[in-house]
């Protein structure tokens, strides 16, 4: 592969789009961490703290368990959706009507606004009127998410997996069909079995498609908050507060601005140092392969 | 080629399944009258009745919020493309000075939990007066909306390769028509599907578009949470509310699935 040429007139193309960003993402997070080192009493009475709101945060035994409960989620809902999702992937058929038609069922999950999602499992889950929750009942379980904090997690964790795992379908989908067919001819010659034909030819072609999904996802569910609010609104007690929602408490609803930016900072490089060593290791890991 | 199996039809249907499952049971109760849902349990709708629909179309709110909601999903896909476009093309046919750590700073916008720039864009847009706008909801949603346009559409350039470049140079095309000319039409696929995926981040999106619009912009998912929550809960006219607010996406997946089946089939998103 040839190198690409320099030139640094390629600035002029990128710029727009540094300017949206700067305005859309850099002014508000300078805003975010000034709050962060000040005590905010009313508009025109601030003094300068340091770091203590910093401090505090760490301390805070609150965030902690939602940090925890927040991790536990998120790579539960990783660990499930990324292998169904390329499950099924791997399932639908490569071309004609129906491989169009089923494309469209999985893409509708994604395009469901994220508290009509939360919406929409209440109703399903619901003991009283739900169908799930009255099959489940029906069964002889005693099944209620809005007091079990167990059934409220798998309510949970059920509903992220029906909302997200099409990402990973459609994804996989379009990383599988772009290899070419002469690939699979060659390992049949060859005699490779099932999982052969999976480790060797289909998993080298889905490793870019995969490492936007996986992050995508990662991302997403770190920063979930309008389908739990939704749906056990945190609850039973705080068994299902995540981060977000822990936030919000914190900034609208007790309305204090500087622990609750100092929290957005810490909160905002956990999700970049996760991102950050995901992205590092899978690509340190891709060039060892190659190598 | 080889055809599915019995066993990768069986996994595609019970996860389409999976999917239709909550979707018929939100429709179903769309059709029932709260006296219904509430005394008993039935899986299909004995007496159907439009009367939950009704009572939302007899109120122009709704009608403003679907307005409203496809206001700034619209001027967030044309903004978010127009400027993804020259800079994924920069990023994928040059190296230039910081380029990588470039790349990087814009993914990390995508990494910013909403909740956490709820007061700062509030103050923001209300210091412009821009607040109750579509233009302020379209603009705080390109906060995730353009990283992830420069990312999809670098994908699929740096797949079209570098020759056509330097063949249109050769045939003496300056580098604006070479790019309106051939270059746009060869990455329609790609294009496609970065519309998709603008649209779908933004159309979902709640906490900001609820932060960010007063009485005049309403969008539709934020009418719906108020509407419902002044009538008592109704849930019939709670699961009315949340089918429309899915036929949009329905009718816009639709429409692009050309596009999606082969912008994705494209190849290296």
């Amino acid at each position: 592969m040839r190198t690409k040429p320099e030139r640094q007139a390629a600035w002029l193309m990128v710029l727009p789009v540094v300017l949206v960003v700067a305005f859309s993402g850099v002014v508000p997070l300078m805003t975010v961490v000034n709050y962060s080192v000040q005590d905010i009493l009313d508009v025109d009475t601030r003094f300068f703290v340091g770091f203590d709101w910093y401090r505090d945060a760490l301390r805070d035994v609150r965030l902690h368990e939602a940090l925890w409960r927040q991790l536990v989620f998120s790579f539960t809902a990783l660990a499930i959706e990324l292998p169904l999702g390329i499950l099924v992937a791997r399932c639908l058929p490569r071309q004609g009507r129906a491989a169009s038609l089923l494309l469209v069922l999985c893409a509708i999950p994604l395009l469901v606004p994220l508290n009509v999602v939360g919406t929409i499992w209440q109703i399903f889950a619901r003991g009283d009127i739900g169908m799930l929750g009255a099959a489940i009942n029906g069964l002889g379980i005693d099944y209620n998410y809005t007091r079990e904090p167990l059934h409220a997690w798998m309510t949970l964790v059920a509903m992220d997996v029906w909302h997200w795992t099409s990402l990973v379908v459609l994804l996989g989908f379009a990383g599988l069909s772009s290899i070419p067919p002469a690939y699979y001819q060659a390992a049949d010659l060859d005699g490779a079995g099932r999982w052969q034909v999976f480790r060797h030819v289909e998993l080298p072609h889905l490793r870019a498609v995969l490492l936007i999904a996986v992050l995508l996802r990662l991302m997403d569910s770190l920063m979930i908050y309008t389908e739990p609010f939704v749906l056990t609104g945190g609850g039973p007690g705080n068994t299902t507060t995540f981060l977000s929602q822990h936030l919000a408490t914190i900034a609208v609803g007790q309305f204090d601005l500087g622990p609750a930016a100092a929290f957005s900072v810490i909160y905002f490089l956990l999700i970049l140092l996760l991102c950050w060593l995901f992205h590092t290791l899978v690509v340190a890991g891709a060039e060892r392969d190659d190598a | 080629m080889r055809s599915p199996g019995l066993a990768s039809r069986l996994v595609v249907a019970g996860y389409s399944l999976y999917l239709l499952l909550p979707l018929y049971w939100l429709l179903a109760m769309a059709l029932k009258s709260n006296r219904d849902i509430v005394s008993r349990l039935e899986w299909i709708p004995s007496s159907p009745t439009l009367a939950n629909f009704a009572e939302i179309f007899s109120n122009p709110v709704w009608l403003d919020g679907f307005v409203n909601s496809l206001a700034y999903v619209a001027i967030n896909t044309a903004l978010s493309v127009a400027v993804a476009l020259p800079a994924a093309y920069a990023f994928s046919r040059y190296r230039f000075l910081g380029d990588k750590h470039l790349f990087f700073w814009l993914l990390t916008n995508r990494m910013s939990p909403p909740a956490v720039f709820l007061l700062p864009f509030f103050q923001l847009y209300s210091a412009l007066g821009l607040f109750d706008t579509p233009w302020a909801v379209a603009l705080a949603h390109c906060l995730f909306t353009v990283p992830l346009a420069v990312w999809i559409l670098e994908g699929f350039m740096s797949g079209i390769p570098r020759d056509i470049d330097d063949m249109a140079r050769v045939d003496g095309h300056s580098l604006p028509s070479f790019f309106f000319r051939i270059f746009l039409p060869a990455l329609r696929g790609g294009i496609g599907v970065t519309v998709f995926f603008c649209f779908m981040f933004s159309w979902v999106e709640l906490l900001l578009a609820r932060t960010l619009t007063g009485s005049e912009a309403k969008p539709i998912v934020v009418v719906m949470t108020r509407t419902v929550s002044a009538s008592g809960l109704d849930w019939g006219v709670l699961a009315a509310a949340g089918v429309l607010t899915v036929l949009p996406g329905v009718v816009v997946v639709w429409f692009v699935r050309k596009h999606l089946v082969r912008g994705f089939a494209l190849g290296r998103v």
